[in-house]
Parts: C-alpha cells; structure tokens; sequence
C-alpha cells in the first residue's frame, strides 16, 4: 500500500511545462508509476502523445535519463538498455541499482509493437513495460486500434451513415501478455492510484518482465470535458469495463471489485465517441458492448476463483 | 615495430567475422539469424555459452529489435554490435538512419545478399546499396583477412571522437563468408589494446546526470541536427587513414580509402567493390603482360564517399568501366557508377566511363566477363566515342 503522504515528499519525476493537452491523463498515470520507484529508474518511451509532448527540443520533462527511439520497439530499445546495464554491472563497470521502464501507448503495445513487446517478455528481461492505453491512435488524431472498443467513433471507424464505428472487439492484450506466463502482469486506472502505484511496487520488485496495461481516458480522442477524466476511468472501473486485477507468477486477483458492478451505459453516455449509439437503431451495439464486458468479467471472475 | 600475428589460419569469412568480434568483446550483441550471416551469430553465441567474451547476448526476434536492442546498449553506454544481411537489413532500415541521427557508433558486420523479390540468397550489394545514405560509415572487404581488419578498425573508426557514427563492414555473401581463406590473426591482447575501451561521452546508465535520448525536434532544430550527422563524413577520411595507419605500423598489413592496382599510367580502369577485385587482378595482370596498360580500382571506403581521391588517381584514364553488382533501377544505372561519374567531373582529365551491372543474386562472375569489359575499354579508348549505351548488363540472359 502506497502512503499518500510519503509519496507527495518524493516531488514529481516529470517536470511541469511539457505540453500535454488540458486533461490528458498520461502525465498523471506517469507520475504515478514514477512515484514508485524507490530506485533510480531508466525510462523508455514508443513514439507516441507522452514522447512528442514531453521531449520537444531543446527542454525535456524528464528528470530520469529517458530514450526514446521509434514507434514500434520500445520493448527492444529497453531490452538493449536493460541488456548494458547487465552487462557492465557483471564486468564491474557499475555498482548501482538501477530499474527500468518503458511506456507505450496502445498503437505502439498492441498493434505495431506487439511483436518487439513480445520477444522482450519471452526473453526475460528486468523490466516494466507500462502501456497508457487510451484505446485509439490519439498522436496521430484518433484512429481505431486494436484497443479500440466496438462501435466506437474514431478517425478510421467513422460513424457514419452505414456504418456504425468500429466494428470489432477490442483485442484483451493483458491477457496475452499473461500468456507469456512472466512474473507480473496487472491492469490498472489512475482513478485508483494507490492501487496503481501498488501495482507499480509489486511489478518493479520481481524478478523478471512485469506488464501493467493502464486505461487512460483521453479527453481529446474519447471527446469529453478535461475535468472528467478521473471519474470517466471510474466509471470504467465500476462498469467492469476495465477491471482492476493482477497476475502475479500465474495466480489470478481482483484488486478491486465494484461494490454493485454498474451498467455500461454510465461509462459510454459520458463521451462524445459513443453518441452515436444512442441514436434509435443502434440499441444492438450497446447491446453487444454490455454482453461481452458481462462475457469477460464472468470468465475473470472464473480465473480469479471468485464465484 | 609490427606486432608477431598470432597464427595463421584457416577461416572462411563468416570465421574471421566472429574472431574478430570475439576478439572485440563487446559489451552487448544482439542476434538473429539469416542466411548467409547466421553462422557469425552461431559461432559468436557459442563464444558467449562458453564464457569466452564478457558480452550480454540479446537474442532478438527480428533484426528490427536487434537494431533496436543495439541503439538502446550503445546509448546506455555499452559497446554495441550485431551482424545481418540482405533482408535483415532491410528489415533495419527505419533503424539504421536513427542509430547514426543518435550518433551511436555500433559496429556490424553485413554480409552481402541480393533482396527480394525473387527470393535470393545470394550474394549481390543491393542490400548495403540501398542505405547508402543512412549515415552509417561502410567499409567493404575483399576476402576474409579483409573482414577480420576492417571489423577492427570500424571499432576505431566508429568510436572515435571526431566521427561518433556507426560503421558496417560488408563482404560477399558465401563467396567470402562461406569461402575458405588463410587469415592471419592477432593476439586477443593486441586486439585490445588497439581499440582500447570504449569511453562513451553521455550514458542513459548514469543516473545522477540524467539526458533525454531521441527528443523531438521541430522545424527550428531538426536540420541543425542532421547538418551535425553530416559533418562527420566530410573529415573522416583522415581518421580513417590515421586508424590504417596505426594498423599498419602494429599489424604490417596496408589499408587506404580504396586500393589502386596498377593505376600509375593505367590507360583503361575498372572500378569495383568486393570479392570480385580478387577476379579483375587476375585479369589486369594477364592484360599488362600484353602490354596493355590496365588498372584497377577498389573501393574499400563507400561511405564517406572518396570523390576527391578517386578523381585524382582516376584522372587521365582514357576509359573506366564501374562495376555495379546493384541495379540503381534508375534508368542510369548501378549507385556506384553514378557517384564514380560524379567524382570525376572536376578531374582534370575527365575519362569516359561506363556501367556494368553484374552479379545479381550470386550470378557468377568471371575472368571472360572481367576480360569483355576491359576489350569493350579498349574500344573506347580507340575510337575515343561514349558508347549511346552507357549502362550494360554483364552474363545475363536478354
């Protein structure tokens, strides 16, 4: 467990000034993880909305050292850097304790670096890999993923006259990445930070990859007023759209149960992308949405031996 | 005083790739296999399983991660190698142009393949070609003892202050990588002493004094940056020569930009990279006991290109065919005839020159072909007319 005033005497790991929208979540789920690190972490970044906003040349937010080095591969690029430091610390070249992490987004983790995120698991690296997922490719002006929910309306799933959105499902990539059967792996929202950041703890102490996939509402891609964000990713929480659970060496737990698990309109009516779905006609689409969130939390429950 | 060579031995050039490289003993290598490359990494990995170099071996899953991989050790502050080819290479790309932007000097070995489509595994330089303009320094090699030199000079090269680039050495796939050749090496101490350790200016491993690596630059930095990836190209040379130098005085053995044989009063010249120098020395010294006055050209250093150099010793050549074993797909031929072409219009005595793009995917090259184009030189030099065909495809079927 995270001690709120303890945290708040380590000062922010990301400096104010980078030039993330009014509202974006990224700079609030990165000063969590970074929170918790008691060690001094090396940081990673995809390209992506947290690389273009915080590095703009000549400043940077980072007072971590910080590399970032293409779109599709930050899980190589931190498996090199891990791989040096293991091997320097093996010569005598470098005595300190030093973790690492990288971040990506959901176009990054999920669709092109799926592949380079996935050999560095397999490899077993001593690194966290934290994706922000915002469900949608929100650098480039929000256009489906494979995070993407179904019906939602983005740039390249329009909602339009004979389409409704995204036609698909959205791809569960945290369990995948509990496939790869590493150490820890977690989902997690900032709307409850103190079991991010316990997640973070537990994910930076083991030995071996360790994955946390945060939701991160994007007040410019899903369309919703800044001031929302927090309570957006509750909702998703409380709706079992985005259960907060753990895998820790293949056991599974419900870190947060909501107390009476909310229908899935609370969440979806709140944001400009899903609008659509409330128009007359399109009642089967919410439908499908609530069927598969109910289909998936059943089989987590199943996992997690809770029913 | 030059240094005893250690032994000489039998190596095929995939051998002396991974000797060297043994003898290199870098801090991080990251591995993935193709053809004709694979066996570099093979013999490398079994160097790492026997506790023989200090290396953390990264075995990727795509040359895309392995460049990746690379970037992100060399930037941690780590000597930094991996080795590929054709396909992987090309697989490299997005990768290759970021690992000189960041100025990291990784060294690779590159074993020349043809790319697809068709499908081919054989050698030609269309691989190497292509990313000619990627920043990264390139030193081809003849033969084996070539591969096994230049891999140890690129560290120098690559790592030194002024340079601050990644460099790949290149050499024919299976004709040199799988061919067998006596190589003189050297003692793993001498190895060492001459590239001496690797003392990076910045590490992201130096956590008290942290840098952002790969920042965004808009319109106001972005050409200032690639303008300083630009510099160093137009004085490497001298640290090339100072490194070859320095080679020579310890190891006996010669190295420049490119080699001149038997260029003094050459009145007819191939110019040419690779194995296939082997083959046109033969023919040049057949020609000369005819008295015929003919010369070669090989380039060792493509990349910084040596236009001034090659201006001067190619100037008052009456002809000179380049040999391409790449297609430009230009309509104006192979990438070397246009930058040899290029060179030599400030020459004082301008020569003819043609193009023969020949060899692709491994096709066999030999001392008729050689023969045909110093005859077709010789034509040239005759009738003192360029050819309306500037561009010939050499031992194709058309």
């Amino acid at each position: 467990m995270a001690n709120l005033k303890e945290l708040a005497k380590k000062g922010h790991a990301l400096a104010p000034g980078h030039r993330a929208c009014a509202g974006c979540t990224f700079p609030v789920i990165l000063r969590q993880v970074l929170a918790a690190a008691d060690t001094p972490v090396v940081c990673c970044a995809a390209t992506g909305c947290m690389e273009v906003t915080t590095t703009i040349f000549p400043y940077t937010a980072w007072k971590t050292p910080f590399i970032h080095s293409a779109f599709e591969n930050a899980g190589a690029t931190i498996s090199g850097v891990e791989s040096a430091y293991k091997s320097l610390k093996r010569q005598g070249k470098l005595d300190r304790e030093i973790k690492f992490i990288a971040f990506g987004g959901d176009g990054g983790t999920y669709d092109i670096g799926l592949q380079s995120l996935s050999g560095a698991m397999e490899r077993g690296h001593n690194i966290l890999y934290v994706c922000y997922n915002n469900e949608a490719y929100m650098n480039t002006g929000i256009q489906r993923s494979s995070a993407t929910p179904l019906g939602a309306d983005t740039t390249t799933s329009p909602a339009g006259k004979a389409k409704p959105g995204k036609a698909q499902q959205r791809k569960d990539l945290t369990e995948i990445m509990a496939a790869h059967h590493i150490p820890y792996v977690a989902q997690a929202a900032p709307s409850h930070w103190n079991d991010l950041i316990t997640k973070v703890q537990k994910a930076l102490t083991v030995d071996g990859p360790a994955f946390i996939n945060v939701l991160m509402p994007c007040r410019l891609g899903w369309a919703f007023q800044p001031q929302y964000a927090m309570q957006i990713a509750r909702d998703a929480v409380n709706c079992c759209y985005w259960p907060l659970y753990e895998v820790e060496d293949g056991k599974y737990k419900i870190t947060y149960k909501p107390r009476e698990k909310q229908p899935l309109v609370e969440f979806l009516k709140k944001e400009t992308k899903f609008k659509h779905l409330f128009r007359p006609g399109n009642e089967h689409l919410i439908e499908q949405l609530q069927a598969e969130i109910d289909r998936r939390w059943e089989e987590l429950l199943k996992k997690a031996g809770d029913c | 005083m030059a240094t005893q060579t250690k032994e000489r031995v039998a190596l095929t050039g995939n051998e002396a790739a991974a000797l060297a490289m043994k003898q290199i003993n870098p801090d991080v290598c990251a591995a993935y296999p193709i053809t004709p490359q694979t066996e570099i990494m093979q013999i490398f990995s079994s160097y790492v399983a026997d506790g023989l170099v200090d290396t953390e071996l990264v075995t990727v899953e795509s040359e895309h991660s392995a460049m990746s991989a690379s970037i992100g050790a060399a930037a941690a502050g780590a000597r930094a190698m991996t080795a590929t080819s054709s396909q992987g290479l090309a697989l490299m790309w997005e990768m290759l142009y970021i690992a000189a932007g960041l100025r990291l000097p990784i060294v690779m070995p590159m074993v020349n393949r043809a790319l697809s489509a068709p499908i081919n595994i054989h050698c030609d330089h269309s691989d190497s070609m292509g990313c000619r303009d990627s920043g990264w320094i390139q030193i081809n090699s003849e033969n084996a003892q070539e591969v096994y030199d230049n891999l140890i000079q690129a560290i120098r090269i690559a790592e030194h202050p002024d340079i601050q680039l990644p460099a790949m050495v290149t050499f024919d796939g299976f004709i040199i990588s799988h061919g067998m050749e006596i190589v003189d090496t050297l003692n793993d101490d001498d190895v060492k002493a001459f590239i001496g350790p690797y003392k990076p200016a910045y590490s992201l491993l130096d956590v008290d004094h942290p840098i952002t690596v790969g920042a965004i630059d808009f319109t106001d930095y972005y050409f200032e940056h690639r303008r300083a990836v630009a510099e160093p190209m137009f004085h490497a040379h001298k640290v090339i020569e100072a490194v070859a130098a320095e080679f020579e005085q310890k190891f006996g053995r010669k190295y420049g930009l490119f080699e001149a044989y038997k260029m003094d009063d050459a009145e007819v010249a191939i110019v040419v990279l690779g194995s296939t120098a082997g083959t046109a020395k033969v023919v040049v010294d057949e020609l000369r006991e005819q008295g015929i006055k003919a010369g070669l050209v090989k380039i060792r250093v493509f990349r910084p290109f040596p236009y001034r150099q090659l201006a001067d010793t190619l100037s008052g050549v009456r002809a000179v065919a380049v040999m391409d074993r790449s297609d430009g797909l230009s309509g104006f031929g192979g990438p070397v005839f246009g930058e040899v072409r290029s060179a030599l219009y400030d020459a004082k005595q301008r020569p003819i020159v043609v193009d023969y793009v020949y060899g692709l995917g491994g096709r066999d090259i030999t001392l008729e072909h050689i023969s045909s184009v110093y005859q077709d030189l010789l034509t040239i030099q005759k009738t003192g007319e360029v050819p309306t065909q500037l561009v010939k495809y050499l031992g194709v079927r058309e």
